[in-house]
């Protein structure tokens, strides 16, 4: 059934339909909605499943590491100063090898305090061991949550993962979604059934202390899960498409990149702006084309390498920035073709941050400077894009 | 693609009133997004909110800036935003006033449309709150959106009783306007 519907519902109804055993989340914008509909739920009956109410996001993602590790399927929710109380806890989930899954909903980290949509959070986890897949649209959003609990749960990978969704952007927006159907999702992702648990019959430790005699074997081994994990991520992917109809592509997908001269790579709910962007450059007879990033870790190089290998020029546009050296993505992407025959250049943009709208007008401007490095070469590398230098002057009181 | 841009005070109801042009084209069958210009809003300080209607599936996300549409539900506001910025020349203002039309001083070469759904909230719903008012004009005025599908819209919101006087009043903007 297609109904126009907020970002939040859709994503709290897509958790419902993968029928966890616990739910374990703190309220903090632009993620609230999802929180209070779930809740809504539970408290309705149409959500089956143990609510813990906590204090805290520290909080949630612990209670869900003993929930999980006894056998549970678990959800959590968070953004932001959230996600950054919940840092340590991140990494002692994936190094447990718990596949909880958690909707990041991306916002900036203060200060200043802004409580608008960027990257930087989910950026800032990104070594913490965790799957981060981002979302184009709220039915992506939606759809990669059975994705992702299947793809978390699986024997071989064992590792939690995050759906990436823009705060406000996708979730505060009203459009229209096709909703999911329980039975085909229970169809689809059939209960967990851990092969260890925490059980006080059969007592087992989990996160236990690892001399350096241990430490790196654990390290491998959750490295190796990761790297299997591309391969899951892209079955899993067709596997959903069979079912339900909707398909978005592996790892990463392509958007007019036949001939295409220059080549935008980006990621989340600019895609759909780019897209428009590409649309009208094209008919005007500029050869641009758009690579979409959906699995950010694991980091999908040998697919990029395919997709970008006739570019002649390379930007991307991200959400976030290392202060002290560029943007992420931007690095990534530069280190993944050093060791290969691509020579196309490669400059970054650093957009979007703290909430800056980011319009068809924005993406224009990086083509037509990226343009520029085929006849002048690079002149930056790296971007802050749209920095509004008037206020940059003294004595600048403006808005 | 139709772009609608609102401009309410915090309180009035423009980001439901965008939901529900966003329900309303749907049941239109045709494709529909709304969202508000997020912030931090307090009651009464003036707010914007934006919807798109279009035969295809929306992609783009930023906020709009050449609007086709722009519904103003408070007259008061035309002293502190540039309501009509960008409104593009063939396109159509509809401002919540009981003043004339050319009394507004308005810089834009678009049409201008005038309803004083003050009065109609205040006769039809008992409060003066004219979000849902504005919409029956927006129908009325624009054509954009059937008058059923708008019914159904509100009725999928507002229950009962309100959703009855809800109904009367957007009637009573859309004949209002038509005409």
């Amino acid at each position: 059934m297609m109904k126009v519907v907020e970002g939040s519902y859709g994503i709290a109804d897509a958790v419902r339909c993968c029928s966890p055993d616990v739910i374990s989340v703190y309220p903090i914008t632009p993620q609230t909605h999802i929180v209070e509909h779930l809740s809504e739920f539970v408290a309705n009956g149409k959500l089956d499943c143990e609510y813990i109410n906590v204090e805290s996001e520290f909080s949630s993602l612990s209670s869900l590491i003993g929930a999980s590790a006894a056998g549970a399927r678990t959800y959590t929710s968070t953004t932001s100063q959230g996600l950054a109380l919940m840092f340590e806890v991140l990494f002692n989930v994936s190094g447990m090898r718990l596949p909880i899954v958690m909707t990041t909903v991306n916002r900036a980290l203060s200060a200043p305090l802004s409580i608008w949509n960027d990257q930087q959070d989910a950026m800032a986890a990104r070594e913490a061991g965790w799957i981060q897949i981002y979302a184009e649209n709220v039915q992506e959003a939606m759809d990669l949550t059975p994705q992702l609990f299947k793809i978390s749960e699986d024997p071989e990978i064992l590792t939690p993962s995050m759906v990436c969704m823009d705060g406000f952007i996708l979730t505060h927006v009203y459009e229209p979604v096709e909703f999911l159907d329980i039975e085909k999702v229970r169809e689809f992702l059939p209960p967990y059934r851990p092969e260890y648990v925490l059980d006080p019959k059969d007592p087992k430790t989990f996160g236990a202390f690892a001399d350096p005699s241990w430490f790196t074997e654990f390290r491998y081994l959750q490295y190796q899960a990761m790297e299997r994990a591309k391969k899951k991520i892209e079955k899993v992917s067709k596997e959903f498409e069979e079912i339900f109809g909707r398909g978005y592509g592996g790892l990463i997908d392509t958007y007019s990149m036949d001939d295409a001269e220059v080549a935008l790579v980006t990621m989340g709910s600019v895609v759909g702006t780019a897209k428009e962007a590409v649309d009208e450059l094209r008919s005007e007879g500029v050869k641009v084309g758009l690579v979409k990033i959906r699995s950010y870790r694991p980091f999908p190089e040998e697919e990029l390498k395919i997709a970008l290998k006739d570019a002649r020029v390379i930007a991307t546009i991200e959400k976030d920035v290392s202060i002290g050296y560029e943007s992420a993505l931007l690095t990534d992407l530069k280190g993944a073709f050093y060791n290969s025959p691509i020579r196309a250049p490669i400059v970054g943009f650093a957009a979007g941050l703290g909430g800056r709208d980011i319009g068809i007008k924005q993406i224009r401007k990086i083509v037509e400077k990226t343009s520029r490095v085929l006849d002048a070469g690079i002149e930056a590398e790296f971007e802050i894009f749209d920095v509004k230098q008037e206020c940059l002057q003294e004595g600048y009181h403006g808005r | 693609m139709k772009e609608i841009r609102f401009h309410g005070r915090g309180g009035q109801g423009a980001v439901t009133a965008a939901e529900l042009i966003a329900i309303a084209a749907f049941e239109d069958k045709k494709y529909s997004q709304a969202f508000p210009a997020f912030g931090v809003e307090r009651r009464g300080a003036p707010v914007m909110a934006f919807a798109r209607i279009a035969s295809e599936p929306i992609r783009i996300r930023s906020q709009v800036y050449e609007p086709d549409y722009v519904i103003v539900q408070d007259v008061t506001l035309l002293e502190v935003v540039d309501v009509a910025s960008g409104l593009k020349a063939e396109g159509m203002i509809i401002i919540n006033t009981d003043r004339d039309a050319k009394n507004l001083k308005l810089k834009t070469k678009a049409e201008v449309v005038i309803i004083d759904a003050t009065r109609i909230a205040l006769e039809k719903l008992g409060r003066p709150i004219v979000n849902t008012t504005m919409l029956g004009a927006f129908c009325g005025a624009t054509g954009e959106i059937s008058l059923d599908s708008m019914n159904k819209a509100i009725l999928s919101r507002f229950s009962g009783a309100l959703g009855e006087k809800n109904l009367a009043a957007i009637k009573t903007a859309y004949e209002g306007v038509s005409s």
